[in-house]
């Protein structure tokens, strides 16, 4: 996906280093490509500027839809299609069909959400992963800026990663 | 810069750094089985080959080769269901429950619980398909459009209430811990060249550990746990609803939702407890697997423990409150009758033998642990095995009562659920990584002692 594209990368040894590492780059207006790490840190997230992910209305929508499902299934199943006497039971007993109901709108919203998360972050086993260094799934964290589309140049970027205490900096293109 | 607590004990010891996280784990999965995996490994197998032989038999002569008769229609086959599934929620209340309160200590061992958790809903799986008897028609519990009719299912049964509840929570379960497998797949496969770089960078979805992605695993967490919850509350009350909603003496009790879910999660905690004592010596994880996790989970096993011996003796209150003279039968029958002795294992296994836990000598005690940590399965078989056995022998006509006696085909379809267990665990143990790094190395900061 991001073939041919050229990268300069910083790697930090510390989280500590490596928050106030962004908070200070993005300070300086510079704009980071993407953070890479080995577990999630906290506060990461809000110190690159990102928003709250949109992950649990796709899981709520999706429960809903289970619901629906679930309900709509017993209701003309049981109600219309074949209604049965069982036990002369009213034909849609609602209480009765809570337990479906729920376990539906359960399941519908974990793999619903899941598949969503899948698929908004390009996971999947045919893509290509973006590693800049094997060590981000190991105890590294890596700082990358895409040369394309930051104002300053490889050298200036370089100088920024040193400077917030990046203990390795280098130019990357990913060829895989 | 590690900071250490004050006031909490450490939960990683002797000063282990995210790259020994990795190193220590990812050993494990590297490098060739062992000689005990081995030999765990052969026996698991031939108890499943053996097992096998005799849940083969079963479905191909019928359920007539268990001991059962027409007064007790249901026995070991349904207390092992009930038993396996009680086990299995053990390993959604660590990662779930646990998550949402915000437990640390849960993170070394909340994998190898769900995994547990997902082989013991097969195992209890085995067991309903096996009691429908003709298990090649096993699909008619779904809902699907048929030439019958179409005739649909009774969606008022607690029986269809439990199909669609076990089949959730295996798939829920299966989609939580697969997702937190993703980034530790991704740590084995950068450490990785060939073949298992393929498999394993197949199995990490080509995770590479963007803020981005993060930022989304923990939003896709956060409510995966929130759903999961009450899903596993729901199970274990719709599998207790399967004798509470039904008309018989001693099964007939409003108490029966919460007591099964205390007693799920005491039965779970138990057998959580087994697997990591034995797993943290063999795979050399006593710095992740601290005796202050056995003594957290020792506290709950106290908890839930107390909270069954209440609903025992409330159950035996309400009977005699209730003024009904089958229900007070019922009870008299299970502590005096013919299995008082499956009554008494139960009581002194499972109300009795935990209160040692209030000594913190015994709750910090691996030998100690480990021995009542198998008292309470066998306690909780045998609460099983009294409620549904000693409910159902004696009907309500002195000629039909009758007793219960297993068949080699019950014994060693019981044997099959422990071959398919142990060899799933096995397999697990040796090809996936049993902690979770990614999550362990988020502790390593604030909660791992100083070298």
């Amino acid at each position: 996906m991001e073939k041919g594209k050229n990268f300069v990368i910083g790697v930090y040894d510390e989280e500590t280093v490596l928050m106030s590492a962004v908070e200070e780059i993005r300070s300086k207006g510079v704009k980071i490509h993407e953070v890479y790490t080995p577990y999630p840190v906290h506060g990461l997230d809000n110190a690159l500027g990102y928003s709250y992910s949109n992950l649990p209305i796709a899981a709520f929508l999706f429960g809903i839809c289970g619901t629906i499902t679930a309900l709509t299934m017993m209701i003309w199943m049981l109600g219309f299609d074949w209604p049965m006497d069982i036990g002369g039971k009213p034909h849609i007993p609602l209480p009765a069909f809570i337990p479906i109901t729920f376990e539906l709108t359960v399941l519908f919203c974990a793999l619903g959400m899941t598949g969503t998360f899948f698929v908004a972050s390009n996971l999947n086993p045919w893509s290509t992963p973006n590693m800049f260094d094997p060590r981000t799934t190991d105890d590294k964290f890596v700082i990358a800026f895409d040369l394309a589309s930051t104002k300053q140049d490889s050298a200036q970027l370089k100088s920024i990663l040193s400077e917030t205490g990046a203990s390795e900096v280098t130019t990357k293109s990913l060829e895989n | 810069m590690q900071v250490t607590s004050s006031v909490r004990p450490p939960l990683v010891t002797n000063g282990k750094s995210k790259h020994d996280v990795t190193n220590d784990i990812c050993k494990q999965v590297e490098g060739a089985p062992s000689t005990a995996w081995k030999i765990s490994f052969a026996m698991a197998l031939i108890t499943l080959f053996y097992g096998g032989y005799c849940l083969w038999t079963t479905w191909y002569e019928g359920i007539g080769m268990w001991g059962l008769n027409k007064t007790i229609g249901w026995s070991w086959d349904i207390t092992n269901f009930v038993w396996w599934v009680g086990i299995g929620h053990a390993g959604t209340l660590i990662s779930a429950v646990l998550l949402l309160f915000r437990q640390k200590w849960r993170t070394s061992i909340n994998r190898a619980a769900e995994a547990m958790t997902i082989f013991a809903v097969i195992c209890a799986a085995t067991f309903i398909i096996a009691h429908m008897g003709r298990p090649w028609v096993g699909h008619w519990v779904l809902p699907f459009p048929n030439n019958n009719g179409s005739l649909w299912q009774n969606f008022n049964s607690a029986l269809m209430w439990d199909v669609f509840a076990i089949s959730t929570y295996f798939t829920v379960s299966l989609v939580f811990w697969y997702v937190g497998l993703i980034p530790d797949f991704a740590t084995i496969r950068e450490r990785a060249t060939g073949v298992r770089r393929k498999i394993y960078g197949a199995l990490s979805m080509n995770w590479d550990g963007s803020a981005k992605t993060w930022s989304r695993y923990e939003a896709v967490s956060l409510v995966l746990a929130g759903v999961s919850t009450p899903l596993v509350l729901s199970v274990h009350t719709i599998v207790s609803m399967d004798f509470a909603t039904s008309l018989i003496p001693g099964w007939h009790t409003t108490i029966f939702p919460p007591y099964f879910v205390a007693g799920a999660i005491f039965s779970g905690f138990a057998m959580v407890l087994t697997l990591m004592l034995v797993i943290r010596v063999v795979f050399g994880l006593e710095d992740y697997i601290t005796i202050n996790h056995i003594e957290s989970m020792n506290k709950i096993i106290v908890l839930t423990g107390s909270v069954v011996g209440i609903a025992y003796i409330t159950e035996f209150f309400i009977a005699w409150y209730s003024g009904v003279p089958y229900e007070k039968y019922a009870f008299i029958n299970r502590a005096f009758g013919p299995y008082w002795w499956a009554y008494a294992s139960m009581m002194t296994c499972n109300v009795i033998s935990p209160q040692m836990f209030w000594f913190k000598k015994v709750r910090t005690s691996i030998a100690w642990t480990f021995g009542l940590s198998i008292i309470v399965n066998i306690g909780m078989w045998f609460e099983r095995f009294v409620i549904i056995c000693t409910s159902l022998h004696r009907d309500y006509i002195p000629s039909s009562w009758a007793m219960f006696s297993p068949t080699l085909y019950d014994v060693g379809d019981y044997l099959f659920t422990f071959g398919l267990f142990f060899t799933c665990f096995l397999l697990f143990a040796k090809y996936f990584p049993v902690v979770n790094m990614a999550e362990v190395k988020t502790i390593i900061d604030s909660s791992s002692e100083k070298k």
